[in-house]
């Protein structure tokens, strides 16, 4: 794909923090692309560096974090190049994000229309009355009820619903191309969850914007997402679009996390959890990092970590099961991994 | 839908929450009897110290000498000094020159602490180490030390004395700003506002300093009582006011020499410095438990 059609590109970034126990990997050579209009989602655990990665692309980390190297091109430029003034153009304006806690995510000093109309301010410089008529259509744009009345009032008079509406309003309010949606929905309750996913898909279209979903629920993917990479400690382990992801998930971590989910098509007593916990960043294994809990893993495995790699449709896999160097069984099949769990 | 349930009502839009907010605080105040006797006596003083001079037929500084050293009676009701002087109408006359002092010096403390301590908090690395290790040797000092020491380079008087206080209020209200804010910054709201392009000033401002309010009110009420009382001591010293400025520390300074025939020559002064202070310190208690119900367990 060329960059023309990408809104963004992730090439080989790499954010660390430094800490007296010395330097962590959050991310460690993660790329991705997303095409315009469409969504990505990033799965995976706590302390996968999902979070990391959407920081990193608006350069909102803080001490002692730090973007080490690689590069994000949004619109084919380069902003890891850019300045913290012209960064600041970018945020909110061309790229928007929205948090995991609407509780706490909004001001609690000010009304929701004074909230929405500041980004509105900042980056269209509208007037007072401009502004605050542009905030009571944003609020009917994200499906709040009364809008004229709602507009002054304060976060606390509202429900977490309402207030990720809101949250939503903020950023969509200076349309922008982008928008980094950080576990938008983990804070709701599934109802509430099922609503907000429709609203961000439903203004997705109408504003044609391209989504990137954080999430460790593989349900919100498969519900909104076109693309999915999906991560493991720092790294994109897997990133495939979403019907073959769920069709035929490759990596053994993929596979795991979709067994862990409970199915309706087949009868189980228990869920298959994956054993073990992401490795320490202070102790990362040295060859692949998902090796001390795979079912698979070799002494290639443990001893060096395998490429990221892209078959014809574009589909990439870390995984030496799927390199000519595999020195396991040729026939393993990653989805049996129940008896090897019980054979091993 | 369980998002519709909890709208509130259509009313909802006729009350401003901020004042309902200012209600909540008034009510939870008025159930503290202490406090409210404090707030009271505050706006007493006040009144006072405005209009209080206006009703007096005397002038502070005028003697007669063949009343010195009078006791109490109805003509001089809180007696009268070595000078024969009338201390009631020196001390209504001081009372505006105590507010005075208090007030200022501790707008001196919030104007250069207060933005220190957001600054400190908000940037902390190499910054907030060189501001907090200022702040540190300032509190080095004891109070009245500092005070005494600033006096004594810049010389005595009413004025320097207000820079002095002041000057050694900014470490208390810009460690306790820099706590509040180490606390707001890490809030979600912080990084929404930064994802959407607003400038650290803006943040500051905008965001932060609003969320800082009430520990900074708590403060300033408690630290004008103890302004007061530094500015007190360092004119009974005889560094700030100068004769015959009817400053209280000053008046009792005087009449600290009389203490063993005329008790009152320094007892009326000391007592009103104990009023000040006494209602500025429970009102101001009053206030951090009816800003932060929380704190109060």
């Amino acid at each position: 794909m060329n960059s023309s059609e990408n809104i963004l590109e992730i090439r080989e970034l790499r954010t660390s923090f430094f800490t007296d126990e010395g330097e962590v990997k959050a991310v460690d050579g993660v790329s991705f692309e997303l095409p315009r209009g469409k969504t990505i989602g990033i799965v995976g655990e706590s302390g996968s560096g999902k979070s990391i990665t959407a920081l990193s692309i608006l350069n909102l980390l803080a001490k002692p974090g730090e973007i080490k190297g690689g590069e994000i091109r949004f619109k084919g430029e380069n902003i890891l190049t850019y300045s913290e003034k012209q960064m600041r153009e970018i945020r909110g304006n061309d790229i928007s994000m929205i948090f995991q806690e609407p509780m706490t995510s909004l001001n609690p000093v000010y009304t929701v229309g004074q909230q929405i109309m500041e980004s509105i301010r900042i980056h269209q410089g509208l007037n007072k009355r401009e502004a605050k008529l542009k905030a009571i259509e944003m609020l009917k744009l994200v499906g709040i009820p009364s809008p004229e009345k709602r507009v002054d009032q304060y976060p606390f008079e509202l429900s977490g619903g309402m207030r990720q509406r809101v949250m939503i309003a903020i950023a969509l309010s200076c349309n922008p191309d982008m928008l980094i949606a950080d576990e938008p929905t983990t804070a709701l309750d599934v109802t509430i969850q099922a609503q907000i996913l429709d609203l961000i898909r439903e203004l997705q279209n109408k504003l044609n914007m391209s989504v990137m979903m954080i999430t460790h629920d593989l349900g919100v993917v498969a519900e909104t997402c076109d693309y999915v990479a999906v991560m493991y400690a720092g790294q994109v382990v897997e990133f495939s679009d979403v019907r073959t992801l769920f069709k035929n998930p490759r990596h053994p971590y993929t596979v795991g996390l979709l067994n862990s989910l409970p199915r309706h098509d087949i009868e189980q007593e228990k869920l298959k959890p994956i054993n073990g916990t992401v490795p320490s960043p202070h102790n990362m294994p040295k060859g692949c990092r998902f090796a001390p809990r795979c079912p698979f893993a070799t002494e290639l495995c443990r001893e060096s970590l395998p490429e990221l790699v892209a078959d014809e449709n574009n589909n990439q896999i870390r995984c030496w099961i799927y390199s000519d160097e595999w020195d396991g069984d040729p026939e393993v099949n990653v989805h049996d991994s129940e008896e090897r769990t019980a054979k091993g | 839908m369980s998002e519709n349930t909890v709208n509130h009502p259509v009313t909802a839009k006729k009350v401003n929450p901020r004042i309902e907010n200012y209600k909540m605080i008034w009510k939870r105040l008025k159930k503290n009897k202490a406090a409210l006797v404090g707030g009271y006596l505050i706006v007493f003083f006040i009144v006072v110290a405005i209009f209080g001079p206006m009703f007096l037929s005397k002038s502070p500084n005028e003697t007669d000498i063949a009343n010195k050293l009078a006791g109490p009676s109805a003509e001089f009701w809180f007696g009268t000094d070595n000078f024969g002087r009338d201390i009631f109408v020196r001390i209504i006359h001081g009372m505006s020159i105590t507010l005075y002092v208090g007030f200022t010096s501790v707008v001196i403390g919030l104007v250069v602490g207060v933005p220190l301590g957001i600054i400190s908090g908000y940037y902390g690395g190499r910054i907030d180490n060189l501001i907090m290790r200022v702040m540190d040797v300032l509190l080095a000092f004891p109070g009245i030390l500092l005070a005494l020491a600033i006096v004594s380079v810049l010389g005595g008087s009413l004025q320097n004395v207000i820079i002095a206080v002041g000057i050694f209020s900014i470490p208390a209200f810009a460690r306790i700003v820099r706590g509040s804010t180490l606390s707001v910054k890490k809030l979600e709201y912080i990084d929404a506002v930064r994802a959407l392009g607003a400038t650290d000033f803006r943040i500051i401002f905008r965001h932060i300093l609003p969320n800082v309010m009430s520990p900074i009110i708590v403060q300033a009420t408690l630290r004008i009582a103890t302004a007061v009382l530094t500015a007190a001591g360092l004119s009974f010293l005889g560094l700030g006011a100068q004769p015959p400025m009817p400053e209280w520390g000053a008046m009792l300074s005087e009449g600290r020499a009389y203490i063993y025939d005329a008790w009152h020559v320094a007892f009326f002064p000391g007592m009103m410095i104990v009023f000040v202070v006494l209602a500025f310190n429970i009102f101001g208690d009053g206030i951090r438990d009816a800003l932060d119900p929380k704190m109060k367990q």
